[in-house]
């Protein structure tokens, strides 16, 4: 186990530094942040002294090694933006990003596994055909189109729910059901499959030969068999559903890490962007931990 | 298994059999969603060909009179049929003529990263040295942070330009192509036929293209339609954040962007171009469904069989 731990870790890690590494450097290709934090009639000597202060008077090089000895004492560097230590407004947007994601995730994993379980008993009936259309639709789906589509139609039209911003539990609806649609889809189908194979095999077979009802065959007997395939796409649709958050925080003026990068990029704030790239990937890190363990627990045979 | 059906069916072959194209459309036939699919495809390439040199000017005419005119009005001009965006341009034009660049992007972007991340995969899988040790964790190193996100933040720090959005997006996929290959090179290369290749003398070039590439080839096809589908939303949602293609040229996934001021007053400038984004999503992932039954000899039956049990 510690030694199955120690390794993800490494790996993980180098590709992390890798990250880091590119974006260092090409971040500083985007241009002076003194030229966008100044008036344009900033006198010269202001101009040296903002970069004096942000460490920006020093050849790259040595920057970059400044900044990798802070990240040894966990100093992830200031924002120049908001003046305070960008891991704290990071790890701030990150609460707001995993909460959504949590949450979403729950739901998607609940609704999927339910629904695909039902499709794949009913095979070719008409549940199924429409579960399946459904989730092809979902899986095709724009989420920025979906986004304002739904803004237009709920928001506008009807004058339901919020437009932007957050707050209020209403505030919530619309980014989780946008965010929502991809990875049901995805992970639907991946479940039907998945379900339709285990409902084949001997041992459900077995169970229901002994009198085992139809209910408890499907959600005890086959469905923990069939989880194996549906926790990697589970993983992998959590690890995405980043890559939604971008867009809909920033259709939705949801203040996540995903929203935070792109107006830290904007902004030239280069310890923001690089905090909140290794507080993702530390994230992905663990979540990948997780569904390890989690396969260990549905599966005795697995062992690390 | 699989490669002893083949032998006794191509033994079986008697000359009245119909050619690979007239089978390959009946397989199609078979299934109704993928042949929809398949005519609407077939129709956006159309577009994509030959929309910019029919439509670019008609396209691009601004109409300050037909400022957000409403769609459906069927009187006037075929190009104003879906109404006109904010600049009074017509909007079905311009979806036909954004088809191309669209499409481009997308096309550019599979088939590098099909040819890059399957070449990784074929050299990765077949040696035994270092190399194979070292060729999966570059895929390691690209999958292990979002790929939009990564996008995104390349995208900012290089210029926009299409060769630019190509290049970044292949990149994110490569790793898609390059642990399928590897895997399956893994399981071929230890079947017999593979080993009676190496006995006879063959060449590892020849082993690789000849006897290996042919078995893999159609699941490379079918995750790239998949890809295709994929990347065409990625591309949209950059265009979408500013980042992907930039004025004048035009995508769809622009349009929508270029809509979204307007969205109380006139839906249509935003909906129509993601109605297009969505069908050819839909088409393709449709037809990569169908592609794996038909190009798989052990399930090609479901098909000819009437493909009612397709499960």
């Amino acid at each position: 186990m510690q030694r199955f731990l120690a390794k993800r870790a490494v790996s993980s890690g180098v590709s992390l530094i890798l990250l880091v590494i590119a974006v260092f450097f090409l971040s500083r290709l985007t241009g002076d942040p003194t030229d966008l934090y100044l008036p344009i009639d900033a006198s010269q000597e202001a101009r040296e002294n903002f970069r004096a202060l942000h460490g920006l008077d020093q050849p790259l090089i040595v920057q970059f090694f400044s900044y990798l000895g802070d990240l040894v004492r966990l100093d992830f560097g200031e924002s120049i933006r908001r003046a305070r230590p960008a891991l704290e407004v990071v790890t701030e947007a990150f609460a707001w990003t995993l909460q959504l994601a949590v949450i979403t995730m729950a739901i998607v994993s609940g609704a999927a596994i339910t629904l695909g379980s039902l499709a794949a008993f009913n095979l070719g009936g008409i549940f199924d055909r429409i579960a399946t259309f459904f989730s092809l639709i979902g899986a095709s789906a724009p989420d920025f189109w979906v986004a304002i589509v739904a803004i237009v139609v709920f928001s506008v039209g009807f004058g339901w729910l919020p437009t932007s911003g957050t707050g209020t539990v209403w505030h919530w609806i619309l980014p989780i059901a946008v965010l929502f649609i991809r990875p049901f889809g995805l992970i639907l189908q991946v479940v039907r499959g998945s379900m339709i194979t285990a409902l084949g095999s001997a041992y459900v077979k077995t169970a229901r030969a002994k009198g085992v009802g139809p209910r408890a065959t499907i959600f005890v007997h086959a469905l923990r068999n069939a989880m194996l395939p549906v926790l990697t796409v589970i993983g992998d649709q959590a690890a995405a559903l980043l890559n939604g958050a971008v867009v809909v925080e920033t259709i939705f003026g949801f203040p996540g890490i995903g929203k935070l990068m792109i107006d830290s990029i904007l902004q030239r704030d280069f310890s923001v962007v690089l905090a909140s790239i290794m507080v993702t990937a530390f994230a992905i890190f663990l979540m990948n931990i997780l569904i390890d363990l989690a396969y260990a627990a549905l599966d005795p045979r697995i062992r690390y | 298994m699989s490669d002893t059906h083949t032998t006794v069916a191509a033994a079986r072959k008697d000359p009245g059999e119909p050619g690979p194209l007239r089978t390959f459309l009946k397989l199609l036939r078979a299934d109704k969603p993928a042949t929809c699919a398949a005519i609407f495809l077939g129709l956006v390439i159309l577009c994509a060909l030959f929309g910019p040199m029919l439509l670019e000017a008609v396209s691009s005419k601004q109409n300050l009179r037909g400022r957000n005119a409403v769609p459906f009005l069927f009187g006037q001009d075929w190009t104003m049929w879906l109404g006109g965006d904010q600049l009074g341009r017509p909007l079905l034009a311009r979806i036909i003529v954004a088809a191309s660049n669209t499409m481009a992007i997308a096309t550019g972007a599979v088939a590098a990263s099909l040819l890059i991340g399957s070449s990784l995969g074929l050299v990765a899988g077949y040696s035994r040295g270092r190399l194979g040790q070292m060729i999966p964790r570059l895929a390691d190193v690209i999958m292990s942070f979002p790929s939009l996100l990564l996008a995104v933040i390349v995208l900012y720090m290089l210029e926009p330009s299409v060769g630019n959005i190509v290049l970044v997006l292949a990149i994110t996929r490569i790793p898609v192509y390059l642990r399928t290959t590897r895997a399956e090179v893994l399981e071929i290369r230890e079947r017999m036929f593979v080993q009676a290749a190496i006995v006879m003398g063959a060449s590892t070039p020849r082993i690789i293209f000849r006897h290996i590439l042919p078995v893999i080839l159609p699941t490379l096809v079918t995750i790239a339609t998949l890809d295709f589908a994929f990347v065409m939303l990625a591309e949209s949602s950059l265009s979408f954040l500013g980042i992907g293609i930039q004025p004048p040229e035009v995508t769809w996934g622009l349009m929508v962007a270029q809509g979204r001021p307007y969205l109380t007053s006139a839906w249509w400038l935003s909906f129509w171009p993601g109605l297009a984004i969505i069908l050819t999503t839909l088409s393709l992932n449709l037809l990569s469904n169908w592609m794996r039954i038909a190009l798989d000899p052990t399930q090609r039956w479901r098909l000819e069989t009437g493909g009612k049990k397709n499960g």
